[in-house]
């Protein structure tokens, strides 16, 4: 995968990760394009679209649209199921998570990413261990860590 | 932003109160972002982050804040750099955060830095003993952290200071540890792949991992590794295959699962690193074969994540070495992708396809019908993606229907992207690209939509797009322009007309060189002379010589429109203040109030003159005047005029009046030959004779003529399903093995009776004779022009996501696998009949039928007789298994669209308790069936009456039978099907003057021009009955030049029709109470003729 998006309808940007370097003003470029393209696409189309070199996978969530790049030979359905587990990740952390939830609490919704996917990839399918970890580093404080983590078996 | 949001957010302190400690927030952030969802305008959220960002500023460098506050201050800093600030002052601090934090502190600090810099960061360095120390960490928590930043944000010249530490985490005890490392790795290896290959052999450790993540994360690295090189993996083919059978096998912790599918990222991994290894490697394949068909038989359950492992499973097998079993089933997977309701299998079916027609190209054959339809597709990710495959099918056949094909798309792209044109130069490039290979193919609007954009831009920030293309049709022009096509030369001169100006730089004498040097060309049409010439004369004067010996030598030409324009030309030339009156440069302002003409008015009111009168007043006078001519009309005319005071009839009674017998030419009567009218003997007149157009600037005369050249002589009219086919023919041609092609040909072509007779060779028909295709046939005909798509899905596959029918019982039991094992079997021998299904025409001829589908006339004699009598479509075959065959036969009742079922039962014994089930979001369905028994090779029929009340483009219609060959075992054959706005449109029958006065009453109108048929005698009157007899409308009246039509959907809301002849085009003008009805009916309209 090459970068993740999160926006909403009204095209304000919520998140982003790149998982590729990317220079910064080629980024906003890039964010601002794909947006355009996306938010201008009608509900019943399909949720891929080509975009430069790349295919675009696309998901509305309520006003949120997640958005994922990735290669011409990925498997497109497959990333859209890296979009719903995300979701579902959220979803769980955060109860029935909403846009706000997101917007209020962007840095938790990183850390939730970056225990899914690294460098791209995505790194652990078992929804239980991403969220056992998040929370864990959530309460822990710096003492007793040891034993904390011992104790629940990470 | 929403007010969604702004009303949540007044609840939100309660919100938050509830949450766990976990998703509190910090307060300065939630104040920021509260106060930016209250701004009304970007300038105030400048200020604000401004503010905001100062504020944070000082924080930062203020020695007393504690790193608890620093971690909320990044945050926020974070927060402003998603919004487009720059917050880059913070970097330094989110690096010391990292450093020097707790662990909390810390992980905002590495996020911070994930975020801010990417890998060419210099302060990057900076954070390198961090890492390193943190790797080192007794504490779990930073040990992960930091190999999450490596693996995100890590310059390539540091990879070797942290490698070691990494890679000794690939042995840690911890699970997490081993995962995440190995993912770092595989990070590495993509940046600088040589400064990982001594650890290969680590990698083969970490894929014999006891824990399943850190094996399915060396997959990442094996994969990246194989694609490589995929000589030196094969060794490992056993255990790939291995870990498969083992997922497949359901061996993994349930946790793995998603959606109750074991492992399916892991699934698709090594399905891949399979099909690198087993490509074109017979023996590798061999070891293969075997989890690949179970693989192709696991993936059972209705759900996306299925399909995603489907169709790397089809890849999969269409790249190793083939079996023939194996691609066979393959090839009825990707049918299940390509028939499904489901735009996105739909997508992926079409890749799948393009991937596997590569192999194959007969696959395309059994799709041909849907791949036609995806070409008209609105969605352009999917008309690409057709056209992509179209491009993998081209052989010396059909190279020039494909590459038409693709010249409309590519046509049709930039004039719709133009929004997203990244920039002037681009645009103009792509559009001279368009233009030059598109050339005359192009849709005729498709320059002047170009023109209209260049024209309207605001001027200050247009200019530069103008100025771009006035330089590169410079460059254009002297380089060879015979080639060009003329809509291309006609732009070109058109721009330079208006805009060459604009450069400076650019002689003009240089412009009027090029111009005049493409008017000597032979190639050159009469048509963009005239352009041309315009185009000069729009040039500011200063070159008078050039002007007046290029004028010299026009005034000789043959052509007269080009001597008047030459004369034209040296009269402006050389009168300046002529020049200056007529060509104003730039802006003119328009005084719609005409005032300056009130002098005139006055004095020629003075005068005697009589008063003006609003059209609709002099119409009334009009009508008066006719009085001696209605002696023969019938009485329902003579009130014509007057019902028709206000409708758009007075648009060309008062455009008519200039020309000279407009009266006469609004009594036209059907079947009434006009010999004589007021001013003696009438002289026949032309179908479509637009007066020659002023050669002005304009460029919507110039278009009219374009237009009425275009029209050629057309093909023979067939119904639309005719043409689909012959386009698929066209398209799939040389791809069977030449018994597909022959099959098109001939045996399944529509009975002779529904073809429409070829049109008598019109030698001297007058303009009055009245020219209607019998109207017995009109009803039969039009049963076969739309298109009723019938895809059946494979028994065993069920059909994608019907949930309403989850709760049909579905063939569970032991005994009920076997029994699906025994209808698998036989359906080997049947793939093409079912996967066909609506496609039977291309049906290989080398498959036999088991179960020929009943001969469709048989089984309308099987309707009941209260439904008989009913006009009805063809009986279309709609699915069918060894036991029971459907087919379908829409029938037109008024006040609803009768669906009728027929159920045959193939089989020798007694099927029972069969139960239909129809299902349909967008319409109304009524009574559904269920019946005891069918007995054995008998037919039952089912009927729903279908009502639309809102139109819809296309419905698509989902089903079931459910029905019981032995007690207990219950079997279900799913289809769907397609219907479409034109199957509920219904006559409406009124008088003209009932027309008029509906007319009036209606208040959403549309408006649009339409192609006319202009193949045979009477335009209008060919174009009304082609509509007629493609949708089901009812021709009021048609008077002179224009008609007027009336239909309605089922027995609900109304819409009127009127129809003007105007030029080559057809106005039409419609009416409904209904806000939507008007375009549908415009839609069915559009496809009628264009398929005509």
């Amino acid at each position: 995968m090459r970068f993740m998006l999160l926006f909403s309808r009204q095209g304000k940007l919520r998140l982003q990760k790149w998982y590729t370097a990317t220079a910064e003003r080629d980024k906003k470029k890039m964010v601002r394009e794909l947006m355009q393209v996306v938010l201008a696409r009608k509900p019943k189309m399909c949720s891929f679209l080509e975009w430069r070199d790349l295919k675009i996978v696309y998901k509305r969530y309520a006003s949120l649209y997640f958005c994922c790049a990735v290669e011409e030979q990925d498997n497109e359905l497959i990333t859209l199921e890296v979009i719903h587990r995300f979701v579902e990740l959220l979803d769980k952390y955060f109860g029935s998570v909403c846009e706000l939830d997101i917007i209020f609490n962007f840095e938790k919704a990183y850390f939730i990413l970056d225990e899914f996917l690294m460098g791209g990839e995505i790194q652990d399918t078992s929804k239980k261990s991403v969220l056992k970890a998040i929370e864990q580093a959530d309460l822990l404080q710096e003492v007793l860590i040891y034993c904390y983590i011992d104790q629940v078996d990470l | 932003m929403s007010d969604v949001v702004e009303k949540t957010l007044t609840a939100l302190p309660g919100l938050f109160e509830s949450q766990t400690g976990a998703a509190k927030i910090t307060n300065r952030l939630r104040q920021l972002i509260k106060s930016i969802t209250e701004l009304t305008s970007k300038h105030e959220e400048e200020n604000l982050i401004k503010r905001e960002l100062s504020a944070i500023k000082e924080q930062v460098s203020s020695p007393n804040t504690t790193m608890k506050q620093m971690r909320e201050i990044m945050v926020r800093a974070m927060y402003c750099e998603m919004l487009g600030y720059d917050a880059s002052f913070t970097y330094i601090h989110a690096i010391k955060l990292a450093q020097q934090g707790g662990v909390l502190e810390k992980r905002v600090g590495y996020l911070a830095v994930s975020l801010f810099l990417n890998e060419g960061h210099e302060l990057l360095l900076l954070l390198v003993n961090t890492v390193l120390k943190d790797l080192q960490s007794t504490n779990l928590i930073e040990v992960c952290m930091a190999l999450t930043v490596v693996a995100q944000v890590f310059p390539k010249d540091m990879i070797p200071a942290v490698l070691p530490l990494v890679e000794d985490k690939l042995s840690h005890p911890k699970e997490i540890i081993r995962r995440k490392a190995v993912l770092a790795l595989y990070k590495f290896y993509l940046i600088a792949p040589n400064q990982v290959q001594h650890i290969h052999a680590k990698f083969c450790k970490a894929l014999s991992d006891k824990d399943p993540g850190v094996m399915a994360s060396s997959l990442h690295i094996y994969l990246q590794l194989i694609r490589e090189s995929p000589d030196s993996y094969k060794d490992l083919t056993g255990s790939f295959v291995t870990i498969l059978k083992q997922v497949l096998g359901g061996k993994l912790p349930v946790d793995f699962n998603y959606h109750s599918v074991p492992a399916p990222w892991l699934q698709i991994q090594l399905l891949r690193i399979l099909s690198l290894l087993g490509k074109e490697d017979q023996s590798t394949s061999e070891l293969m074969y075997e989890v690949l068909d179970e693989s192709l038989r696991r993936a059972e359950m209705n759900h996306n994540i299925t399909y995603a492992i489907l169709y790397e499973c089809v890849k999969a097998v269409y790249t190793i070495h083939p079996k023939a079993e194996l691609l066979e089933k393959a090839a009825r997977c990707i049918g299940n992708f390509v028939l499904s309701p489901k735009i996105n299998l739909k997508y992926l079916g079409l890749k799948a396809l393009t991937y596997v027609v590569q192999h194959d190209a007969k696959l395309a054959l059994q799709h041909q019908m849907t791949i036609i339809e995806c070409l008209d597709h609105s969605d352009f990710t999917i008309k690409r993606e057709t056209l992509e495959l179209l491009f993998r099918i081209t052989n010396a056949q059909n190279v020039t229907v494909i590459v038409e094909k693709m010249l409309d798309f590519l046509c049709y792209v930039p004039i719709k992207t133009l929004t997203f044109a990244p920039d002037n130069s681009w645009f103009i490039q792509t559009m001279n690209d368009v233009f030059s290979i598109g050339g005359d193919l192009l849709q005729q609007d498709d320059p002047n939509n170009f023109l209209r954009l260049l024209a309207e831009g605001k001027p200050e920030e247009d200019d530069q797009l103008r100025l771009y293309a006035v330089e590169s049709y410079l460059t254009v022009l002297k380089g060879h322009t015979s080639h060009l096509p003329q809509c291309f030369l006609q732009v070109m001169s058109w721009v330079l007309g208006e805009y060459a100006h604009l450069q400076e730089s650019v002689d003009r004498r240089e412009v009027i060189r090029l111009l005049t040097q493409l008017l000597d060309q032979r190639s050159v049409s009469s048509e963009t002379r005239v352009w041309i010439l315009s185009a000069l004369t729009k040039i500011p004067e200063g070159q008078t010589d050039l002007i007046l010996d290029l004028a010299e030598s026009l005034s000789s030409s043959q052509d007269t429109v080009l001597r008047q324009q030459a004369q034209e030309l040296r009269h402006l030339s050389q009168d300046s203040q002529l020049r200056e009156w007529v060509l104003v440069e730039n802006s003119c302002a328009v005084d719609s109030s005409l005032s300056f003409l009130d002098g005139f008015v006055s004095e020629a009111l003075a005068a005697g003159a009589a008063p003006y009168k609003p059209p609709h007043q002099r119409q009334e006078e009009l009508s008066l005047n006719l009085e001696p001519y209605s002696f023969s009309l019938p009485v329902s005319l003579s009130s014509c005029s007057i019902t028709d005071r206000q409708s758009p009839t007075l648009l060309s009674v008062s455009s008519g009046l200039s020309g000279n017998s407009a009266e006469l030419s609004t009594l036209i009567l059907e079947g009434v030959k006009r010999v004589w009218g007021k001013d003696g003997y009438l002289p026949q007149k032309e179908a479509t004779a637009p007066p020659v157009d002023e050669p002005s600037a304009a460029v919507q005369p110039a278009s009219q003529q374009e237009a009425a050249e275009r029209i050629e002589p057309r093909p023979e009219p067939s119904t639309q399903n005719q043409d689909k086919q012959q386009l698929a023919s066209s398209l799939f041609v040389g791809l069977g093995v030449g018994s597909s092609v022959s099959l098109l040909g001939k045996s399944e072509a529509p009975p002779p009776r529904f073809r429409k007779k070829p049109r008598p060779h019109e030698s001297s028909s007058s303009s009055g004779t009245s020219k209607r295709s019998s109207d017995s046939s009109s009803r039969s005909s039009r049963n076969t022009t739309d298109s009723f798509l019938y895809g059946s899905f494979p028994e065993e596959e069920p059909a994608t996501s019907i949930s309403t029918f989850d709760h049909t019982p579905k063939s569970t039991t032991a005994n009920g696998l076997s029994q699906n094992k025994d209808t698998k079997e036989d359906r080997h021998a049947n793939t093409s009949q079912i996967l066909g299904g609506d496609m039977v025409i291309v049906r290989p001829s080398t498959i036999q039928d088991k179960h020929p589908p009943s001969v469709s006339s048989d089984l309308t004699a099987l309707l009941p007789a209260d439904l008989k009598d009913l006009p009805h479509s063809d009986v279309i075959s709609l699915t069918s298994d060894p036991s029971l065959s459907l087919s379908s036969c829409r029938l037109f009742r008024d006040e609803a669209l009768l669906l009728v079922i027929f159920i045959s039962n193939c089989t020798e014994t007694v099927i029972k308790d069969v139960a239909v089930q129809l299902t349909c979001e967008e319409l109304k369905v009524c009574t559904g069936n269920v019946m005891d028994c069918l007995e054995a090779r008998s037919t039952s029929v089912c009927h729903y009456a279908l009502l639309m009340d809102d139109p819809h483009t296309n419905v698509s219609l989902t089903g079931t039978v459910s029905y019981q060959t032995q007690p207990g075992h219950t079997n279900t054959l799913p289809f769907s099907g397609t219907l479409s706005t034109a199957d509920f449109i219904r006559p409406l029958v009124v008088t003209t003057e009932e027309y008029g006065k509906l007319w009036l009453s209606l208040s959403h109108d549309v408006k649009q021009n339409l192609k006319l048929l202009t193949d045979a005698g009477d335009p209008l009157r060919t174009t009304l009955n082609a509509l007629k007899d493609a949708l089901q409308l009812h021709v009021v009246d048609i008077i002179g030049s224009e008609g007027i039509v009336a239909c309605r959907l089922l027995s609900g809301a109304p819409c009127l029709l009127h129809c003007r002849v105007n030029g080559a085009a057809l106005a039409m003008w419609l009416r409904s109470p209904h806000p939507a009805l008007p375009d549908f009916i415009l839609y069915h309209c559009q496809r009628a003729l264009a398929h005509h």
